[in-house]
């Protein structure tokens, strides 16, 4: 980073770097390059275990005399249970106990808050063993104990179902089409009154008259996008083993983004008590938002209590895609317009997603988000959540938001062409800033969207020639929201001066590394010196999700309150000793100082072993409900070669800008743009739910569901931006979700450019994209001969 | 007095209108208020004197984080979203 | 159930003898039987990587072979990439550049690269992809993964701290 001096103004010059850093204590030690320990790359506290085998996931844990639990599937997409018959499979050597439905209270049919969503707990606990129904292929039906996992497996077989098998809603089309197989007996939305039907709710969003914002545009693009379902794709598959003990209270060890999700809603299903349960949070490979919710948690202490044992399950990979909580399909009608000038004036959208066996899509969140990067003076949004024999959709890093840009950004694209402005130039000219209206209403605090153009506009991949025949470069943008809520932190003082760092926050990504960078800045010890744990639901206060990009952000804010509580308990030590006022010591770089001449300054590491003769252990504390949000934004630049023989599309080079705020480990925040470049990546070209005319999923697993790997892609350069949050005390926004939101609208327009073609649905795997290239062929060779 | 902006598909319980002028302290006296002018319009955003878990609301410009109890000042601007989650 | 064998492999370096079912994938045996459960289950099918092991100087997914097939072999699993305490430079460099995130896939990855060096100490970027495309990351976009291995090469080619690969 260099400086210079203009002026009176410190200005800092850093090529990514964009952001006026004014307003923000922190902020301002950030600007002044104060800052000590954020901002560095130190190597995570929990890298050795990771590196070396011996971090333990949900799926290494094991206790004496634990059982292995399996689960009945449904072999159909849509069909009554009418009898479940179980004596065969009980009788099987070794099986020790089997659970359906009918082990499970009746759970209330209503709406409850439950973490970041609303949860029904009848859908919740219907989805872990169906109750009467099966609504996709691999529901849950029952579940074994057995001595091992193989003779669960086998006993899976003996266990005997009748169904009535039904006919299948498979799209968002054939559910909302008129006299649709319903699927849900009482569903109901406000628009149809006491009619059955399969779409759970509409939502709406407007600004202005659309109408006469398209009565003034010069160009109007109208187009209909399709999106396939996709999976987050985590490598580790779904684990539990609860422990039921004699006195009532039960322990689940699991790998989960939230472990007081997994309590609560555990004991909703299992109709226990919430202080009954403790969770133990495993190592967790990868979640993306899929381990947002439970499916074997509640099963392996149901199991447990019939059997008296430990019971662990883990899922295959094809329970993981059949049976846990991919994203939406979906279909989206879109309507834009601009002036010849180029500002957008009007959008028109109609939106459906696929939300799965129960209510639950991210549709409002896609409405939400479709236009949030522009001011648009006259929207009209509708979107839809329709239910479909398809597993009920979980979280995926910005949910809804990644369907929604691919219609947009590549709408977008062709009223840019339209009007001969470059792409990026028009998204600058309508792009959001601080005071602009946000799709919901309230105006926008501080935000770096166009800053993030910028930085892609000023890249040297940007700026460099794309050259060669079948080539092309696409840009698009992304949104998303992040989260607050709640975060509880505890910072304690060893009696050597060095301290640990206790959360509720799985760590999903490093976050233990940006935790104790937190509290070592504001303690002024070195970051070797502070240990992060990730405590169990007992031992730390109620601490929401590792998802909506919310650690660093919100369990940030809680152990930077925390271990500002510590250095003020730590300065009244000190001035007791003193004899002095707490205003006239003071804390810095580790040290205890009196303010002006006085005593010689005392370390923390000289402090902490008199901490039992001045007063007793010193334990800072902070809960917090994080208020101050700082929504991300993204903009990406894709260079792609299409192959015109088969359809395929290989990514040169891809470049991705967000705004972090402020980047805290700049290192693992690369990652997370990189990371979620690379799944966009992946939702664009190959990944999608394969489903039959029966409704079965038919590729189960990794070679046909099939994700990038390191051969696929090329490096991914991350530029990280820093326009600082001011509602967050060190400027942080979060950065673990809007990377994935541009790339997929990002090689659709550079595919156009390579090829000519507008392409309109994901995955644009080479069947697709080849079918498109030779109808654009024939159309083009068509016109010729006419013309 | 707060302004209130309703949600588009709500607007049929307030005559079509968009932005609503309300009076209280807190998020649950500001719905009282609009309760007594537009009785249909509060079910659908409040469950057992408690904002439905579908619903997040926006007082100028943050999501609040004392449901009914959140403060309201004289010139703030309401609004009523989707609850929504994060991956 | 069926009868178990007992298995005599070299693992890690010491002569190991295991009783398993003809039926247990050489991972089951690892993990469940030996308690290394470094090696991780991501698939079951040879699709992920995240099961790697070397065998006998060659890169296996230990989920395709079978427990019994293991006899008289010689393996090598991520428990044993560390000597004494002492980390090998490629799980010191993933560290440094901060190469994994949730780490589920990073044991798999690293022998994957250990066996690539083995073979070949001065590989290109395309040969460290080459060698690493049967092992997926679903959290990094493998970007740091791949300087990685490129610095710790470097390193272990003698070439200093291997700048040339860092950012």
């Amino acid at each position: 980073m260099r400086r210079r001096q203009s002026g009176d103004t410190l200005v800092l010059i850093e090529a990514q770097l964009t952001a006026s850093q004014r307003g923000l204590t922190m902020a301002e030690t950030a600007a002044s390059g104060n800052f000590k320990v954020i901002g560095t790359r130190p190597v995570r506290p929990d890298g050795v275990d990771k590196v070396t085998g011996r971090a333990k996931f949900g799926a290494d844990y094991s206790f004496p005399g634990m059982l292995h639990g399996k689960v009945l599937r449904s072999p159909h997409a849509h069909a009554l249970i009418k009898l479940i018959k179980i004596d065969k499979a009980l009788a099987l050597p070794g099986v020790k106990a089997i659970v359906t439905s009918a082990d499970l209270p009746e759970a209330e049919n209503k709406s409850e808050q439950a973490g970041e969503m609303a949860v029904n707990p009848r859908h919740l606990s219907a989805n872990i063993l169906a109750r009467g129904k099966v609504l996709y292929d691999g529901h849950a039906i029952a579940a074994v104990a057995a001595t091992s996992p193989h003779i669960a497996e086998e006993a899976l077989r003996l266990i005997e179902v009748d169904y009535e098998i039904l006919p299948p809603v498979m799209t968002v089309d054939a559910a909302m089409a008129p006299g649709a197989p319903i699927l849900i007996a009482d569903l109901r939305n406000k628009e149809e009154g006491d009619k059955p039907t399969n779409v759970a709710t509409h939502y709406q969003f407007k600004r202005g008259d659309v109408e006469a914002g398209f009565k003034s545009a010069d160009f109007i693009v109208e187009r209909e996008f399709n999106t396939a379902m996709v999976h987050q794709g985590y490598i580790e598959p779904h684990n539990a083993v609860g422990i039921y003990n004699a006195d009532g209270n039960a322990t689940i060890y699991c790998s989960t983004q939230g472990i007081f999700d997994v309590r609560l809603l555990s004991s909703q299903v299992l109709g226990v008590e919430v202080g009954k349960i403790r969770v133990v949070p495993a190592e967790i490979g990868g979640g993306f938002g899929g381990k947002t919710t439970v499916y074997l948690e509640p099963l392996s202490v149901l199991l447990s209590k019939k059997t008296g044992a430990p019971v662990k399950l883990t899922m295959s990979r094809a329970e993981v895609l059949r049976a846990t909580g991919p994203t939406s399909g979906s279909k989206i009608k879109i309507k834009m317009g601009a002036t010849r000038d180029g500002r957008l004036v009007a959008a028109q959208i109609w939106m459906a997603y696929e939300a799965g066996a129960y209510p639950g899509s991210p549709v409002g969140a896609g409405a939400m988000t479709i236009v949030a990067p522009y001011t648009v003076e006259n929207f009209l949004i509708d979107g839809y959540d329709v239910v479909v024999n398809r597993p009920k959709t979980a979280a995926y890093r910005a949910p809804g938001a990644t369907n929604a840009a691919f219609a947009s950004e590549t709408v977008i694209d062709e009223l840019a062409e339209k009007c001969g402005i470059d792409p990026l130039d028009f998204r600058i000219k309508n792009g959001v800033q601080e005071g602009s209206p946000q799709v919901v209403g309230p105006p926008y605090k501080r935000i770096g969207y166009l800053q993030t153009v910028e930085a892609i506009k000023n890249s040297p991949h940007y700026k460099s020639k794309l050259t060669g025949a079948n080539r092309g470069r696409g840009v698009a943008s992304g949104f998303w929201f992040n989260a607050g809520m709640q975060s509880s932190a505890i910072v304690n003082i060893h009696p050597d001066g060095t301290a640990s760092v206790v959360t509720g926050s799985p760590d999903i990504g490093g976050s233990r590394a940006s935790m104790a960078m937190i509290a070592a800045e504001v303690l002024g010890i070195p970051m070797t010196d502070v240990r992060p744990v990730v405590a169990d639901t007992d031992s730390i206060g109620h601490t929401d999700v590792t998802a909506g990009s919310r650690v660093t952000f919100a369990t940030g804010m809680a152990v930077y309150e925390a271990a500002r509580d510590a250095a003020r308990q730590l300065v009244e030590r000190a001035a007791k000793a003193w004899e002095k006022k707490p205003e006239e010591v003071e804390l810095r770089d580790g040290m205890l100082h009196t303010k002006g001449n006085g005593v010689p300054p005392v370390s923390i590491k000289q402090l902490a072993p008199r901490f039992p003769r001045t007063g007793g252990p010193i334990v800072g504390r902070a809960s917090l409900n994080a208020r101050g949000v700082g929504p991300a934004f993204a903009c990406a630049c894709v260079d792609v070669e299409v192959d015109p023989e088969t359809g395929k599309v290989q990514i040169l080079r891809a470049t991705v800008a967000q705004d972090a705020g402020k980047a805290i480990h700049p290192s693992y925040v690369e990652g997370q743009m990189q990371g979620g470049t690379a799944q966009g990546i992946g939702w664009a070209l190959n990944e999608e739910y394969f489903y039959d005319a029966k409704g079965i999923l038919r590729n189960t697993g990794l070679l046909d569901y099939r994700m990038p790997t390191c051969l696929d892609l090329p490096a991914i350069d991350a530029i990280i931006v820093e326009v600082p949050n001011p509602g967050h005390p060190l400027g942080v926004r979060g950065v673990g979700e809007v990377s994935i939101v541009p790339p997929p609208a990002a090689i659709a327009n550079a595919i156009y450019r390579a090829t000519g073609v507008r392409m309109t649905e994901t995955p644009m795997s080479p069947p697709k994209l080849l079918k498109a290239i030779l109808r654009h062929r024939s159309s083009a060779a068509n016109a010729k001969a006419a013309g | 007095m707060a302004t209130v902006v309703i949600p588009s598909l709500l607007r049929k319980f307030t005559g079509g209108a968009e932005r609503v002028a309300a009076d209280g302290a807190t998020l649950r006296e500001l719905i009282r208020t609009l309760n007594a002018r537009f009785p249909e319009l509060t079910g659908d955003l409040v469950e057992n004197n408690e904002i439905r878990p579908s619903i997040a609301v926006s007082v100028d410009g943050e999501i609040a984080t004392s449901g009914m109890l959140e403060p309201v000042r004289p010139d703030s601007e309401v609004h009523f979203i989707p609850a929504l989650g994060g991956g | 159930m069926s009868k178990k064998t007992l298995v005599e492999a070299t693992i890690n370096g010491e002569a190991t003898e295991f009783l398993c079912e003809p039926r247990q994938s050489l991972l089951e045996c690892l993990r469940d039987v030996l308690e290394l459960t470094g090696s991780k289950e991501g698939c079951l099918t040879g699709d992920c990587g995240a099961c790697t092991i070397i065998v006998d100087g060659r890169v296996v997914d230990s989920c395709l072979m079978l427990g019994v097939e293991a006899n008289g072999k010689t393996i090598s699993t991520i428990e044993g990439m560390a000597i004494a305490g002492q980390l090998h430079p490629l799980q010191r460099k993933f560290l440094e550049h901060a190469a994994l995130q949730c780490g589920i896939c990073t044991p798999g990855f690293l022998m994957s690269a250990k066996s690539l060096l083995d073979r070949n100490p001065n590989p290109s970027e395309a040969d460290v992809r080459y060698a690493l495309a049967g092992n997926l990351c679903r959290c990094t976009g493998y970007d740091k993964i791949v300087r990685a291995v490129l610095d710790a090469a470097a390193e272990m080619r003698g070439c200093g701290a291997g700048k040339a690969a860092t950012r």
